[in-house]
């Protein structure tokens, strides 16, 4: 019998080897197809990623990664000790808060009212109407926006003389950076997450509504009660993808709002990685910056996936 | 949809409509503004005659901005990366879903998880930028489309939507000696015709909004996609002519002229929308996002 058990365990690995390789020949052309899109990934994903290590260098694109020297944590200090690193910190985080909070619920709230219209024709009215600008460039909602706000003959402007005001700087003008900043965030994807949720509410059963009808229940109680806790788990993805999102997709929208004079409220972190990088051509120092932003990102992330999984909720991952 | 014919209910559907409405005039006005701003004499803009609809038509704005070959110039550089970047990503990322599509591909849920990792966690644009530079890209249109040749998250949505075809078509094709290239070109993507159609209008819309990979790696100007000419003129107020940026005699742009490079910035997306609408009304693609 032991020996039988023996052999068994061997003879089970060589079949598991031997299939392996057969799945492996039959699927061989699957792989093929999977090349190209593996290369990409790798070439252009995984290799910057391992390129992180010049933060820890002095970097010299003559010299390469092995040819330049090793300075450790050298960048990195030179970041914390910066006399502007917390003011571009604490930019990056306010631009990220507002985010959470003002932009955040918009799409959920609009999706709850255009769930309870009844009128198919102008929910898709109306939907069609609120997503159109996330398919705009950055540049083209900013321009939008500076043709309307200039001071020079914009439309915002006139009409606030008109009223009696006088008026906004609101391109130059430190105070009305952020403001103008999250307004073009909620304009520009408000309608894109509508989509998503519309798509959860969609699903729910109506004879839950049937129900708490029948129980007296108003149509704001059953939007409470019904609607919310229905996509409470699509809530919860986005969340956390908008976290490991937020210290990213701000870039393009930030470096065409930044000049000369909001840069104290509008250097973020990402307009510094490429102003020292590419401007001036820091390499390490600004790949290290960089580098300690995307670290950040992951780790709100996973933190954030762990709370959601505390609370029961599936995480993405 | 259940009716609720209360009084409170009615007023509720009421008031849900007035703001619904408001939050969409909103949202669209300030195109309309500019399209109409665009048809004016930039001496009707500066009188602040009107908002919506011109007083005075006029295509003076078009007429300039054509008047030199720079924005053609830009246009052409747009139309062409919009579309062999759209073919090329539509092929990487189709061949790439349909892989990873297949269940009893041994190492399936590793590649899965690095191209969901790099939705997480990335190099950054420094080591991008220098792994495209050593690549020799710098100054090349290529540079525009092979960065980003394959968005995680269309091929995600790609990959869902072709794990739900039935298993038995493509074993029955299989059954019938037809190759794995065969099952997809013949098999798999014509039954997906509504998800690549969608992909490919999202690739095709990102493609058309180039702007960071322009600045991060074209130094030359006659290289400039229409996006950061837009830029250019309306952002930084310089001339429509890059030899004249240095030039301070040359006025800014007016508002009209403005207001028209953004039109024609805009337009292909405006017309290709209503296509992608259709796709969206039809929850085509929800389900695979859920997945």
């Amino acid at each position: 019998m032991e020996e039988t058990a023996a052999v068994r365990p061997q003879a089970a690995a060589v079949r598991s080897t031997s299939e392996l390789r057969k799945r492996l020949w039959r699927n061989r052309w699957i792989y093929v197809m999977l090349l190209p899109g593996i290369l990409y990934f790798l070439i252009f994903k995984y290799i910057p990623m391992f390129g992180l290590v010049i933060s820890f260098q002095d970097y010299k694109p003559f010299k390469g990664i092995t040819g330049s020297e090793w300075v450790g944590f050298a960048h990195f200090e030179r970041l914390f000790t910066h006399p502007d690193f917390w003011k571009i910190l604490s930019n990056t985080l306010i631009l990220f808060g507002l985010n959470l909070l003002f932009y955040f619920p918009v799409p959920i709230v609009l999706a709850l009212m255009l769930n309870e219209v009844r009128s198919a024709f102008f929910k898709r009215l109306f939907q069609t109407l609120v997503y159109l600008p996330h398919f705009m460039s950055w540049v083209i909602i900013v321009s939008i926006s500076y043709v309307m706000l200039t001071m020079d003959g914009g439309i915002i402007n006139e009409l606030l003389v008109k009223l009696g005001f006088s008026k906004i700087n609101f391109l130059l003008s430190p105070e009305w950076f952020r403001p103008t900043y999250i307004l073009q965030v909620i304009w520009r994807e408000a309608g894109w997450g509508t989509i998503i949720y519309l798509a959860a509410i969609a699903s729910i059963d109506p004879g839950l509504y049937e129900a708490a009808r029948m129980d007296g229940a108003g149509r704001l109680r059953q939007i409470w009660h019904i609607t919310l806790p229905a996509i409470r788990s699509v809530i919860i993805v986005l969340l956390i993808l908008k976290i490991g999102d937020v210290l990213e997709l701000g870039f393009e929208h930030v470096y065409l709002l930044l000049n000369s004079m909001n840069r104290s409220v509008a250097e973020i972190i990402d307009t510094y990685v490429y102003t020292t990088g590419l401007r001036q051509m820091q390499f390490s120092y600004s790949a290290a910056v960089g580098f300690f932003k995307s670290a950040v990102g992951l780790v709100l992330v996973m933190l954030a996936n762990r709370l959601a999984k505390k609370f029961g909720e599936e995480g993405i991952y | 949809m259940v009716e609720d014919r209360s009084f409170a209910g009615r007023l509720f559907s009421m008031v849900n409509f007035a703001l619904l409405a408001l939050v969409a005039l909103v949202t669209v006005l300030p195109f309309i503004h500019v399209v109409a701003g665009s048809f004016t004499t930039n001496a009707e803009l500066a009188a602040k005659k009107f908002i919506l609809i011109p007083t005075v038509w006029s295509l003076d704005a078009y007429r300039f901005i054509f008047s030199t070959s720079t924005l053609f110039r830009a246009m052409t550089v747009s139309i062409g990366t919009t579309l062999v970047g759209t073919l090329l990503s539509m092929l990487l990322t189709s061949l790439m879903a349909y892989g990873l599509s297949r269940r009893d591909l041994d190492g399936r849920r590793v590649i899965m998880f690095l191209v969901v990792f790099t939705m997480l966690f990335n190099g950054g644009m420094i080591p991008t930028f220098l792994v495209v530079k050593e690549l020799g890209l710098i100054d090349t249109y290529a540079a525009l489309i092979l960065p980003s040749a394959i968005a995680a998250f269309n091929l995600i949505i790609l990959k869902n939507f072709f794990q739900n075809i039935p298993d038995g078509l493509e074993e029955s094709a299989k059954i019938d000696g037809c190759s794995d290239f065969g099952i997809l070109f013949r098999i798999v993507l014509p039954l997906s015709m509504p998800a690549i159609a969608t992909i490919s209008l999202f690739y095709a819309v990102t493609y058309w909004n180039t702007y960071m990979s322009a600045i991060l790696y074209l130094n030359k100007s006659e290289m400039w996609p229409i996006q950061v000419l837009l830029r250019q003129i309306v952002v930084l107020a310089s001339g429509m002519d890059y030899s004249s940026s240095l030039d301070s005699e040359v006025p800014p742009p007016e508002q009209s002229v403005k207001m028209a490079v953004i039109v024609v910035a805009t337009l292909p997306i405006l017309l290709v929308y209503p296509f992608l609408q259709k796709h969206f009304a039809k929850g085509a693609m929800l389900g695979s996002i859920k997945g």
